[in-house]
């Protein structure tokens, strides 16, 4: 039995303005019905007017992912009826998305210490997710069933209606749900280092659907290439990374029973129930949905020029894993570390402010980042420099040699035998006059506690 | 009309020099307007805010404002959306439905100065040719009672064509402004595809829709289309291309201007009488200088065919919004039309049919832009007739949707090549108005008028 999984994931950009109209696209909180107009709201005679800031985030993702950019573009009809669509259609891509092609690798090949031991395993295991298309369509309203004065309702709030929404749909790559995790955590990353979307889930930033099957080897030869299973089972709408490796594991383990038994899992759409920990059927897809796609015509296609993509390319920061590599060759960071340094763009920035910081103090970076990573830094209260400073004091502290502190604190005492008596018969207010000459004798800065520690073992 | 023998601009010159008052005017066309109720020319008739906004311009008049429309009364189609004012497509899918906005047309209109007095009847969501497919009962032509005005504008061109309004605006996707202008003696122009926003205008079949209007002359046309026409940030389909100084053209003369007839549009279906008075009209512009050419557009056969695949393609998917959830009127509401292509559209979008069908029309519709390309590059406009037949009788071909197809077989080119066309005037057979249209390359509306000009001129 070999699973099978495919993933499609929806992610919201957090341009300004929605997709096709001026509306604020920053609806999160905001009270029902109030980020609307009359495009978003579907009115007759609205055009949609494409939002160019949102088409060049889109082929920026899609670069990110290593995807071919095609030159020309357009945007579709889907048609379909839907309480939460106002035109009856979602403007969509169907054959002309605008990325295609590209992939993820799920582990980075760069060796570090850490996972030095591991890393021929490591190695075997790196995989390349395939990434079909990348494509812009447009969110839809959002519908919630309540009951309003004891009669049950359904209302519609289209504050969301129109918002941009990339669609990034991988081939059935992926064979178990650490991967699946494994890739989301890459692409959230990705999105956020572009900075063209918060990625934050749980304000359904990012929409996870897996479409998850199971293959009955026929033989046990592995290299026998074999045919995709003739069914597919969709779980739609997840909002957690968690969930989604809890029901893809469910969905391998329910599917493979029924396979067990010679019989053929029913193709169908399923959700998620958290609360009972398993999938559960929300519809039977007899066929696919004929959506009746054609072209736009409101929206002229997109022609693209080499120079147009080249200057999209120049505006692509640097990726997480270019970043890596970097971190490891410039700064001579474990692979370890600097894993946990680029995590975010925010720390790897932070860090590397730290470095700039440091270097004419001769900070090394292993030492930042070892502070960063161990001692939870307040980022954003403490400037890069400050944190420089503080190394800088810490660290010349300890220059100083102990055998140096034990030799100047015995020769303090030796010459005030008195005061050293009346410290040790509890006269505290002593200790300040032993510590100050004691410095002085040293004539560098040292850390009081210390002083006051080799005086208390005498 | 008391004043119906004034063009727009010399009722402009009078009001500006208060000879009389805008709302004398208005309140003339308002009668016009209740005295030839029997036309059905309108939908709905905004009498008070009409007059109030007469009163309104006479000021800004004394006050030395200056607008090309300021004070002139026109009506507007019931496919324009007006702010404040019912608009129903003449569909009672939308019988009580007022807008929140205004399509940008009427607002530049309106910022022009000219006075609304009312939406016009036409065929229910433009689905039509003969205007009798409204749910507002049909408009009658005012050249001769029984017979269609033609459509789907036919409220619009009968009220520019009985005196009611100086101009009114309309849409054509396949000939619904050049069709009525043609059977109710008026000018009517489908500009270029884009040339005028269709923002604000309900969508018929959105890569067809153009934005036009109906005047008396082909001056005034001139006037309006230089209001109307523009980039507008609200629709991506209008390009940046720079609206010309329409009235320059006037001062041209037409010598040295090559025009084409096609030989596909003068063949067997024309009826004899049409075609005689194009060559007549012909003639006549030969004897000015004019060059004249026997053409081909070897694709007109598949137009029509092309045709109503795209077009209900997109009528299915345009109309799918009033679902029934919005509007407060269920679908079994739509009319016979309105059904026929939405079943139509659904069923040649469909997946195994789609290569078929709609993809199969994209291609021909493509040859056809390239039929005209090649034409182009050989002649300066096309003249074509408008219709094959005269104006019919209310109901002669209401029970046969093929019949009532076949009327747009000249008019459908030009909205599948996106090119502009205007319908002029070339007098009556039997007391029934026939009209010719002059077709040109995209955005040579100003050669279209200068040739419009001319026939106007020839006193035929």
């Amino acid at each position: 039995m070999k699973p099978v999984i495919g993933l499609e994931v929806h992610i919201e950009l957090k341009t300004k303005s929605k997709m096709f109209c001026g509306c604020s696209a920053d609806y999160f909180g905001k009270k029902p019905n109030t980020h609307t107009c009359p495009v978003c709201l579907g009115l007759p005679g609205t055009l949609p007017v494409p939002n160019k800031t949102a088409i060049k985030w889109c082929v920026m993702l899609g670069m990110a992912l290593n995807c071919n950019i095609p030159l020309f573009s357009k945007f579709d009809r889907k048609n379909y009826f839907y309480p939460d669509l106002p035109k009856g259609y979602q403007i969509s891509q169907y054959d002309k998305p605008f990325a295609i092609n590209g992939y993820i690798d799920l582990n980075s090949q760069i060796s570090n210490s850490k996972s030095q031991i591991n890393s021929k395993f490591k190695n075997k295991n790196s995989k390349r997710i395939r990434i079909r298309r990348v494509h812009m369509e447009e969110d839809t309203g959002k519908l919630t069933h309540g009951s309003v004065s004891g009669e049950n309702v359904t209302l519609i709030d289209f504050n969301r209606s129109g918002v941009p929404l990339v669609e990034i749909v991988t081939e059935p790559d992926f064979d178990n749900a650490g991967d699946v995790k494994d890739y989301l955590q890459k692409l959230q990353q990705i999105v956020r280092y572009l900075g063209i979307s918060n990625a934050d889930m749980e304000k359904g930033d990012m929409r996870l659907e897996p479409n998850i099957s199971v293959l009955k080897l026929k033989s046990q030869n592995p290299k026998v290439k074999t045919e995709l299973p003739d069914y597919k089972v969709e779980v739609k709408n997840i909002n957690s990374f968690r969930f989604v490796e809890k029901a893809i594991e469910f969905e391998i383990k329910r599917q493979s029973e029924i396979l067990k038994k010679d019989e053929t899992p029913a193709q169908e759409t399923r959700g998620w129930n958290e609360a009972k920990q398993k999938t559960i059927m929300q519809r039977v897809k007899e066929e696919s949905s004929d959506y009746r796609y054609f072209p736009e015509p409101d929206i002229p296609p997109i022609r693209w020029t080499r120079k147009d993509l080249e200057n999209i390319k120049k505006q692509i920061p640097e990726l997480p894993n270019s970043k890596k590599e970097r971190f490891i060759k410039e700064y001579g960071l474990t692979g370890y570390d600097t894993q946990i340094l680029i995590r975010e763009k925010e720390t790897a920035d932070y860090f590397e402010g730290a470095v700039r910081a440091g270097s004419k103090d001769n900070i090394k970076p292993k030492t930042i980042a070892n502070l960063i990573i161990n001692k939870k830094i307040n980022m954003e209260e403490t400037l890069p420099s400050s944190l420089i400073k503080s190394i800088i004091k810490t660290s010349s502290y300890g220059k100083i040699n102990t055998d140096k502190i034990i030799k100047a604190v015995g020769e303090v005492l030796n010459e005030n035998p008195q005061a050293f008596k009346d410290y040790k018969d509890g006269k505290t207010q002593v200790l300040q006059f032993l510590v100050g000459n004691t410095i002085k004798k040293l004539k560098e800065r040292v850390d009081p506690k210390i002083i006051v520690e080799v005086i208390n073992k005498k | 009309m008391n004043y119906s023998a004034y063009t727009i601009q010399g009722l402009r010159e009078s009001l500006k020099k208060k000879h009389f008052s805008s709302e004398s005017v208005v309140k003339d066309c308002l009668r016009e307007i209740e005295d030839n109720k029997n036309l059905n020319a309108f939908i709905t008739v905004c009498e008070k805010e009409a007059v109030e906004k007469a009163k309104e311009a006479d000021k800004k008049i004394k006050e030395g404002a200056d607008l090309p429309l300021l004070g002139v009364p026109i009506s507007i189609k019931d496919m324009y959306l007006t702010k404040g004012i019912r608009t129903t497509a003449a569909s009672k899918v939308l019988d009580d439905y007022i807008p929140q906005y205004s399509a940008t047309a009427v607002k530049k209109l309106e910022n022009a100065g000219a006075i609304i007095l009312g939406k016009t009847n036409c065929d229910a969501w433009a689905h039509g040719s003969s205007g009798e497919n409204s749910d507002y009962g049909p408009t009658e032509n005012p050249y001769l009672k029984d017979y269609v005005p033609g459509g789907s504008s036919s409220g619009s061109a009968v009220s520019v064509a009985a005196n009611m309004c100086f101009a009114s605006t309309g849409t054509d996707t396949g000939g619904s402004i050049r069709l009525p202008a043609s059977f109710c003696n008026v000018v009517g122009l489908k500009p270029t595809y884009g040339r005028v926003s269709r923002y604000g205008v309900i969508a018929m079949a959105s890569s067809l829709d153009s934005i036009g209007h109906f005047t008396r002359y082909v001056e005034e046309s001139a006037l309006i289309l230089s209001i109307t026409a523009g980039k507008d940030p609200y629709d991506g389909t209008t390009p940046n291309e720079k609206v010309e100084d329409y009235s320059s053209y006037f001062k041209k003369n037409i010598k040295g201007i090559r025009i084409g007839m096609p030989k596909e549009y003068f063949s067997k279906g024309l009826d004899k009488r049409i075609k005689e008075k194009i060559e007549k009209e012909v003639r006549y512009l030969e004897s000015r200088g004019a060059k004249i050419e026997i053409i081909s557009l070897p694709h007109t056969e598949y137009a029509i065919a092309c045709y109503y695949i795209i077009l209900p393609a997109e009528v299915s998917s345009n109309l799918a919004r009033y679902d029934g959830i919005r509007y407060g009127s269920a679908r079994q509401n739509f009319g016979d039309e309105a059904k026929r292509r939405i079943i139509l559209g659904t069923y040649v979008l469909s997946s195994g049919y789609y290569d078929a069908y709609y993809k199969k029309a994209m291609k021909i519709r493509t040859l056809i832009k390239k039929d005209f390309d090649e034409a182009f590059k050989k002649v300066d406009v096309i003249i074509a007739p408008v219709s094959p037949t005269l104006p019919w009788k209310i109901g002669e071909k209401a029970d046969d949707p093929l019949a009532m197809y076949l009327t747009d077989i000249y008019t459908v080119t030009a909205n599948l090549a996106g090119i502009p066309g205007l319908s002029v005037p070339i007098g009556l057979v039997d007391g029934l108005p026939v009209g010719m249209q002059i077709l040109g390359p995209h955005f040579s509306e100003g050669r279209l008028f200068q040739v419009g000009k001319a026939v106007e001129e020839s006193g035929l």
